[in-house]
């Protein structure tokens, strides 16, 4: 079962000159279709300005697209009566914790969307608890959020969202903000999600290091999908990502380094583990 | 010595029940022609300490002095100090404003009460510093990337002539080769003019790959203040505060745990795949 599907997907931006007339438009995405599948960890790359951000916000009927078509959970979502439930289906995080965040006290924060959707009191407070739990912020549930760290902030959206039972969850960029303790936290928290709790991940990042346990990667670039594949199989092209203004982990770049000066390493090493593994191989330890 | 903080120590909200310490005891010199990286955790006290740097904060107690000068006295000239030392906040791009990139870098100089002349070839001279070419002068800020957006705003500082640039977080949302692009055109003004740089940074990759020297921030204290190996060999120890070292150092440490006697104070991948191809070239490969 899809929980995303789209289907050659465009959306234009209307450029307008100062006084408000039309001066032209920017095709943002360009004819992107694209399968998800429930409980998947998908990663979707690209630079700055490449359309991933436009892309991910067609996964919860934030834009709708100008031309093609985004079902959400089976759900057009270009269908007024469902966004609220597409919305319910699809949660989204942003990349600055402080404008996500409104609630005095952490758990009173969590609790905001299920209020919002009619939740039972009771059950309010049981989902608040688990979502808590699930991102490791339950202790911190009576605290003010202007006290937490950006990683712990960025945990209790993330608890937020989680807190309406959503299938799926899209992080735009949640770590661009954050310090490395706030990074390995937040992408911990959503790898549980996904393997504990089995709510699709779509992560969005500039941080090559943070998507080598996804199922798949998507590569964007001018609108369009430019790269699919395991994380493997994408960060083996070295210079292809180069030429798209991205990079690979740290530890892919030394084993490409070696490659280059005649070490037979093999393509695409993700791990530290698998690097000691492999270079000891070659050294016959 | 351009700047000296003599056993500065700063309180927010002093004589406040809610009073907390942001800097304790922090002594520090910053000679001319260095670049210096500035980690630690959020909240560490980094900020803090960098707006004390150009007379922003005044020092709860201690000293800082400017050329020998202390900028708390009376007849200090503070406008000459912001001057002198430029500070470029966090996505800076925010505080683009004018109606062309020209004009916005123009918009310090002005201010300093300069000839119209000289305005006019300092913005232009900050504009080539920063690889802005010259037909992008009359677009819209609104009109660029990010990662123009921000170099624009780091003009607008430069424009000023500033001999101490402070850059908080300056590639933060920035795609790989917007980070990289950046931090070059940073070595490459060094390069030119000399300037002393402060970066401000959450990446131990690119803080290892491009300063001379480490200030490690913690709870309101200086942790470490050494050259980036001195400072990265304490891995563990950054762990404990929140930071962490290159991944090339987890890996250099990986290896010799496996039992290769490999440089374990490598914290770059030019440094690893170097002493990694002595290795290997010890056994014949």
């Amino acid at each position: 079962m899809d929980i995303i599907e789209a289907k050659e997907v465009s959306f234009e931006y209307v450029r307008r000159d100062e006084e408000g007339n039309v001066e032209g438009t920017t095709r943002a995405v360009d004819h992107v279709s694209l399968d998800i599948r429930q409980g998947e960890f998908i990663a979707i790359l690209g630079h700055n300005g490449s359309g991933k951000s436009t892309l991910a916000k067609h996964m919860n009927a934030i834009l709708c697209p100008t031309e093609g078509t985004v079902w959400v959970d089976g759900k057009d979502t270009r269908q007024e009566s469902e966004i609220w439930n597409i919305r319910q289906s699809a949660g989204m995080v942003f990349q600055n914790p402080d404008n996500q965040i409104i609630g005095q006290v952490v758990e009173e924060d969590v609790g905001f969307g299920p209020e919002n959707m009619g939740v039972p009191t009771e059950e309010i407070w049981e989902r608040v608890e688990e979502s808590l739990k699930a991102v490791g912020m339950y202790q911190y549930r009576k605290h003010s959020p202007n006290k937490l760290s950006g990683g712990q902030k960025q945990r209790v959206s993330i608890a937020g969202v989680l807190a309406m039972h959503p299938k799926c969850i899209v992080l735009d960029e949640p770590t661009a903000m954050l310090d490395p303790n706030g990074r390995r936290e937040v992408i911990r928290a959503v790898r549980a999600l996904n393997q504990v709790e089995g709510v699709t991940v779509i992560l969005i990042t500039h941080y090559m290091e943070e998507i080598i346990h996804a199922d798949r990667v998507f590569v964007m670039d001018q609108g369009h999908i430019a790269m699919e594949g395991t994380p493997r199989e994408i960060f083996s092209q070295v210079e292809r990502l180069k030429a798209l203004r991205l990079d690979v982990p740290q530890v892919t770049l030394l084993a490409y380094e070696l490659q280059k000066s005649g070490i037979p390493l093999p393509d695409g090493i993700l791990t530290r583990e698998e690097f000691v593994e492999e270079v000891g191989k070659l050294l016959g330890k | 010595m351009a700047l000296k903080v003599d056993h500065v120590s700063y309180l927010y909200e002093e004589g406040m029940p809610l009073s907390r310490k942001a800097l304790d005891d922090i002594c520090l010199d910053i000679p001319q022609d260095q670049f210096i990286g500035v980690i630690g955790h959020t909240g560490s006290g980094k900020s803090t300490l960098m707006q004390h740097l150009n007379g922003l904060l005044t020092p709860t107690e201690g000293h800082i002095y400017y050329m020998g000068r202390d900028i708390s006295a009376k007849d200090f000239d503070r406008k000459m100090l912001r001057s002198k030392v430029g500070l470029v906040f966090q996505y800076p791009e925010h505080q683009l404003f004018e109606t062309d990139v020209f004009a916005d870098v123009c918009f310090g100089p002005k201010n300093l009460g300069l000839p119209k002349e000289e305005i006019e070839g300092r913005a232009g001279e900050a504009l080539e510093k920063v690889g802005i070419p010259r037909e992008m002068y009359s677009m819209s800020p609104f009109e660029l990337s990010g990662g123009q957006k921000r170099r624009v705003a780091i003009a607008g500082v430069l424009a000023m002539q500033p001999e101490i640039l402070i850059l908080d977080e300056p590639t933060a949302g920035l795609d790989p080769r917007g980070r990289e692009e950046i931090l070059d055109q940073i070595r490459q003004l060094r390069r030119q003019t000399h300037i002393t740089v402060l970066l401000v940074s959450h990446s131990m990759e690119d803080v290892a790959e491009y300063v001379d020297r480490i200030i490690v921030m913690n709870q309101g204290r200086i942790m470490y203040d050494d050259v980036p190996k001195a400072v990265f060999a304490h891995y563990r120890e950054l762990e404990q505060v929140g930071l962490a070292a290159p991944q090339v150092t987890y890996i250099m440490n990986a290896l010799k745990e496996s039992g290769l006697e490999v440089d374990t104070q490598a914290t770059t991948i030019q440094e690893a795949a170097c002493s990694l191809r002595k290795v290997f070239s010890a056994v014949g490969r």
